[in-house]
């Protein structure tokens, strides 16, 4: 009951106001990105920024899942590491372009999500969460046994740049806005699905997956679409990391990983889209920032996490806004 | 207490076999006939949970366009049936038919493609979703855009979405709510909500309609607008069921009363007839 109170002040803005505030919003970040990629020089900075565009990827994926659906995905580094690993083999190995390699990636990831789905989404609750932390270790699992064809616990050395005609992707820039282009798509993509039938349905789930089912919804079926097009989109930023950084290794796509995107899409505020471009550029920059700290880092990346946890439940996108909205409202 | 629980769902498996391999394919063939004007009919179910009878040879069928009410003090299984006619639980033994047909193994979803809508005794509205959206979501059934819809916003789903929300909001007003559409459903007084839960019900143009307690928490004035809105409905010809404790509500609407208790249909008949029936008089006074 709380939770609902909570929310509903902002919940219509999400689809019924959609028009003219999307638009405004959709400039206001083109804009942003474009002034990043044209003002930065800096190719640290720059290097970061382009994490910052993958991970968003990611945490919009989780967060159609989570933040929507309602589910819980303990494993979902699985895809990811599919996306990448899969060009990887397919480009570097076999000398396929990149691009063919992408539509496999994808593919593939869409393939392990249906298998995987269909079982584990019947779960609910923690066994979930379980179901999907087990499938992200095996994964892992392979991709550091494997080591035939994935190069083992050592990495995988050799993945090759990505060009499009006489656009070489070498260039840190161009590769920024490359991955940010696919950023932008893809929120335009998630938001078209939330506004849609689709979209409603999934909320539906959120807010009571009995009621939904009772009105006719196929929960089942709908939660195991949006999980294969959550490990979709965590397929092409497997992508996007592997002709970035044309070296990748097991780690990268461990369960430390699967819990940082869950984090991200916690932290930015489940069911926001925004909130998963808070999430991602959050806990891409705080690592950056607390190299000072050396070995201390990881206390106070948690001690931050829990602050935000215990005066943001609802993350930090409704955090903000609801502070915004109690100064706004002070004379 | 034990005992008797393990020794009972055995028994009634065995019936279970014999009550839907022999009787219903070839029973509801010849019925079908006789019983044309019938929407629903029940046969012989009963369900139990652990040891714990919750229904016991329940016999009873609605006809088509009246309102049925369904009565009972507490625990008297009625949300049971409901739920076995909706689909959300598998009978243990007997069979249903909706339109003459049986509904064992349809899952839920399909039930509402079928016909059947339900609200629920507690209200179970999308709360962080407008009016409108939980309405829209009740029209699931009806309309067909999928992820590749949503994705392409070709024109035909963009006719649908249009339709849809035409269609919703005719809905919102047909149940006095036209002020709240573009509200959160939970923000909603109580009283809305439960007529919000009807409205959503009415979305998926069900020909039979299970009211689970929708007075339940209304004050008489919102009590007496729930009737009129009931009455409504079923001049729309959409059949009914009513689940209610409000008995001047119950029996004020109902052209039908079935008296559960304890599992077991206690009685059948009009509203008349269950008020001077003495068995269910000893129900509700006599031994609670």
């Amino acid at each position: 009951m709380k939770d609902t109170e909570n929310v509903t002040g902002y919940s219509g803005n999400i689809v019924i106001i959609s028009n003219r505030r999307d638009i405004a919003a959709n400039a206001i970040f083109v804009t942003a990105v474009l002034m990043c990629g044209i003002a930065v020089q800096n190719t640290y900075y720059l290097q970061i920024m382009t994490f910052i565009g993958i991970n968003t990827l990611l945490a919009l994926g989780l967060n159609m899942l989570m933040g929507y659906a309602g589910q819980v995905s303990l494993g979902h580094a699985a895809f990811y590491g599919i996306g990448a690993y899969t060009t990887a083999v397919l480009s570097g190995t076999f000398g396929v372009s990149p691009w063919a390699a992408l539509v496999c990636a994808v593919a593939g990831a869409v393939l392990v999500a249906f298998v995987v789905g269909l079982p584990t989404l019947r779960l609910s609750g923690y066994y979930l969460g379980m179901g999907t932390l087990g499938f992200g270790m095996i994964v892992n699992i392979i991709f550091r046994e494997w080591s035939s064809v994935t190069g083992g616990s050592s990495g995988f050395v050799g993945i090759p740049m990505l060009e499009a005609g006489s656009l070489s992707f070498m260039d840190g820039k161009n590769y920024f806005f490359l991955v940010w282009g696919v950023v932008f798509g893809a929120i335009l993509l998630c938001r078209r699905i939330l506004s849609s039938r689709m979209g409603r349905a999934l909320r539906s789930i959120h807010d009571g997956e009995k009621a939904s089912m009772a009105v006719g919804v196929n929960t089942h079926f709908l939660k195991l679409q949006i999980f294969m097009f959550s490990a979709a989109l965590g397929a092409v930023a497997g992508f996007l990391y592997a002709h970035f950084v044309m070296f990748i290794s097991p780690e990268s796509f461990g369960f430390m990983v699967s819990v940082k995107m869950v984090t991200m899409v916690v932290i930015g505020g489940m069911a926001s889209v925004w909130g998963a471009l808070l999430g991602a550029s959050l806990l891409t920059l705080l690592p950056e920032m607390l190299h000072g700290f050396a070995e201390y880092e990881m206390i106070v990346f948690g001690l931050i996490l829990m602050l935000v946890m215990i005066f943001m439940p609802q993350g930090l996108t409704r955090g903000l806004l609801d502070i915004y909205g109690h100064w706004k409202k002070r004379p | 207490m034990i005992d008797m629980g393990m020794e009972q769902p055995e028994t009634d498996k065995t019936e279970t076999v014999n009550a839907n391999d022999t009787a219903s394919p070839l029973l509801h063939e010849s019925e079908l006939h006789s019983r044309k004007e019938r929407i629903l009919e029940v046969h012989s179910l009963s369900k139990m949970f652990g040891g714990v009878t919750a229904l016991d040879d329940i016999t009873f069928s609605v006809e088509k366009g009246i309102i049925c009410g369904l009565i009972g003090p507490n625990g008297a299984g009625k949300t049971t049936l409901f739920n076995m006619i909706t689909g959300i639980y598998a009978p243990d033994s007997g069979y249903i038919l909706f339109k003459g047909k049986s509904i064992r193994k349809i899952p839920v979803h399909a039930l509402v493609k079928a016909g059947i809508a339900r609200t629920f005794q507690h209200v179970e509205l999308f709360g962080s979703m407008t009016l409108l959206e939980n309405v829209l979501v009740g029209m699931h059934v009806r309309t067909r855009s999928g992820f590749w819809g949503a994705v392409t916003r070709l024109p035909w789903v963009l006719r649908e979405e249009r339709k849809a929300r035409e269609r919703a909001e005719e809905l919102i007003n047909f149940t006095g709510l036209s002020d709240y559409t573009h509200r959160s459903a939970g923000d909603l007084p109580i009283g809305r909500q439960k007529m919000a839960e009807i409205a959503r019900a009415l979305a998926s143009e069900p020909s039979l309609l299970l009211l689970d307690e929708p007075a339940a928490g209304l004050n008489a004035v919102e009590t007496e607008a729930l009737g009129l809105l009931i009455e409504k409905v079923k001049k729309k010809g959409i059949t009914m069921m009513l689940v209610e404790h409000d008995m001047s509500l119950a029996m004020g609407i109902s052209d039908k009363v079935i008296v559960l208790d304890r599992g077991r249909k206690l009685a059948e008949g009009t509203p008349r007839e269950i008020q001077n029936n003495q068995d269910v008089m000893d129900a509700y006074l006599g031994e609670a």
